[in-house]
């Protein structure tokens, strides 16, 4: 039995990296790829997140398309959020997507009929698939391995055509892209849809492992997490997404092992992940493997 | 008539850069824009490209109303340009810039992650031969010198698809050889059908180049003709003194 190989504990762990690696991956494609100061992903991925569980919990849907409505929901708001800012730019582009991000978990806080506001929703069903229902956690670890790797490699494949050469184009001069014919704006729509649809299959994923979600898991803090492992692995770069996800989410581990009480384990992860962003921040501004200079 | 402008006015605030300024771009002629510093010259092309929004007046490409059509349209369909500080993608390479002025497909996703790629190693070979750059293609624009980087500029709006070739001071700040090697190129261009319009500074670079001139001053035409009309003409001298 292979579950035997490895501990709950490992498991458990490399579960939360392979759901942070196809949300930080995704969350490249716009950030580090098109250029976009996109801070509303982790909405994206609350809203992936409740979709997929009240559709299952509520409505009795199946999973592959709780699941799949996930994606396409949330790369829905993704197109609604870059309609809705079109005519901003940059640090304002930033603040109305942040802003975004505090509406939603509001929202979800609120709208208590359909989300029961900060109880949460229990009692979310373990994914089925084929009549198979995955109930250990190593065979949610194995899914969760083969929907990162199908999710990254969609990702890779995106950035490395033509089109994402155009994507990249539009994050190094909007105008300069505009004059050769090509429509940035759609370019960006794109973007977003795309990058929304992996964030909305990554909070299904996190949905129907943790079984219950409450809208405390879509905070601020969260929005700083994905950020620090972008930026840390280095924008643009997927390579550097994947290992800062591991490297990031692994190294706040070691405050378990001090034997610390659970008080202390808490901030001290907020700490860990500001020093490591100010750190990279100073010392190696473009990330691990970062490739792109920002103007 | 390639190019037809009608009566364009544009104000900035208090400033008049273009004063009902009309003028009309022949086919395949090499057509230059004169002016002190100042004079509305660039903003004219911004105009064109609707990258500036005019205050009035009509504009049409090869007899189609481009008015109010956006920016991007606009070069679809057939205007290609360059501006007077070089714009580059500073994390692409050499190839990359040529494949995206070369490649009209490129927005789209499935096309582009399902097609056939389009093997356009022969006409960017065919490109950068005809403006003499010999860099290695996978160089990425920052490491160009100055010189290098005016010339992949214009090598890029040459490789985009177009109709008309509009330049903003594609000599500014070039050696002299540079800047008789561009002339040439230029040359070879008009003689395979380009209908070229060049900004220009310098009066004596357009003398030996261009077809015919337009003379802009604050933003209104005050002279046009061939280069040897130009040259003579009183108001021109004027404008050009009083700098
Ligand atoms: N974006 C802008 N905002 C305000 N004023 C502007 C703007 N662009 C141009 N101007 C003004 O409009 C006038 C025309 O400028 P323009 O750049 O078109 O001149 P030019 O003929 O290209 O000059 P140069 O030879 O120096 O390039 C100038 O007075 C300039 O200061
Ligand atoms: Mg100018």
């Amino acid at each position: 039995m292979p579950v035997e190989f490895i501990s709950p504990y490992i498991t458990n762990l490399l579960i939360f990296i392979g759901i942070y690696i196809i949300l930080v991956v995704s969350l490249n494609l716009t950030l580090g790829y098109t250029g976009m100061l996109n801070l509303g992903h982790v909405a994206l991925f609350a809203i992936g997140a409740y979709t997929s569980a009240l559709l299952m919990t509520r409505l009795d849907f199946p999973f592959v398309i709780a699941f799949l409505a996930a994606g396409i929901f949330a790369g829905f708001f993704g197109y609604v959020l870059v309609l809705a800012t079109k005519k901003l730019k940059g640090d304002y582009f930033a603040l109305a997507t942040l802003g975004f991000a505090f509406i939603v978990v509001n929202l979800l806080l609120n709208l208590q009929g359909l989300t029961h506001g900060p109880l949460g929703i229990p009692g979310i069903p373990k994914p089925s698939l084929f009549g198979l229902t995955i109930q250990s956690n190593f065979s949610y670890l194995i899914f969760v391995a083969i929907v990162a790797f199908v999710s990254v490699f969609i990702i890779y494949k995106i950035v490395k055509s033509p089109f994402g050469r155009i994507l990249e184009a539009t994050r190094d001069d909007e105008i300069g892209l505009r004059v050769l014919g090509k429509n940035t704006v759609k370019l960006k729509y794109k973007a977003m849809i795309i990058s929304g649809f992996f964030a909305g299959i990554a909070g299904s994923l996190f949905a129907h492992y943790l079984s219950f979600i409450d809208p405390s898991s879509f905070h601020l803090s969260e929005i700083i997490l994905v950020l620090t492992i972008v930026i840390v692995g280095g924008l643009a770069s997927i390579k550097g997404s994947i290992l800062a996800s591991f490297v990031i989410l692994l190294i706040p581990e070691v405050l378990r092992f001090l034997a610390l009480p659970s008080s202390i384990i808490g901030p001290g992860r907020q700490i860990i992940y500001a020093l490591i962003l100010i750190t990279i921040l100073m010392y190696k501004p473009r990330g691990l493997f970062g490739r792109v200079d920002l103007e | 008539m390639m190019l037809k402008i009608k009566q364009v006015t544009k104000n900035f605030g208090g400033v008049r850069a273009l004063d009902k300024c009309s003028l009309e771009i022949e086919k395949e002629k090499i057509i230059a824009i004169i002016g002190p510093n100042g004079s509305g010259k660039s903003t004219l092309f911004n105009v064109i490209s609707n990258l500036i929004k005019k205050d009035s007046g009509r504009i049409y490409l090869d007899k189609e109303d481009i008015t109010e059509k956006e920016d991007f349209n606009i070069a679809k369909l057939g205007i290609s340009r360059t501006f007077q500080e070089v714009r580059l993608f500073r994390n692409l390479t050499i190839k990359d810039h040529l494949e995206i002025a070369l490649l009209e497909s490129d927005e789209k996703l499935i096309r582009s992650l399902f097609g056939k790629r389009e093997d356009n190693e022969k006409r960017i070979k065919d490109i950068l031969n005809l403006v003499g750059f010999d860099k290695p293609l996978d160089t990425h624009a920052t490491e160009l010198s100055y010189g290098q980087r005016k010339l992949l500029d214009l090598a890029i709006a040459i490789a985009k698809p177009h109709k008309i070739l509009m330049l903003d001071e594609p000599v500014a700040g070039v050696n002299p050889k540079l800047r008789k090697g561009i002339k040439e190129i230029l040359r070879k261009l008009r003689k395979k059908g380009d209908t070229i319009l060049i900004i220009e500074h310098d009066m004596n670079f357009v003398m030996d180049l261009a077809d015919y001139v337009f003379v802009l001053d604050y933003g209104k035409v005050i002279a046009h003709g061939t280069p040897r009309k130009i040259q003579n003409n009183k108001k021109v001298l004027e404008a050009y003194l009083g700098e």
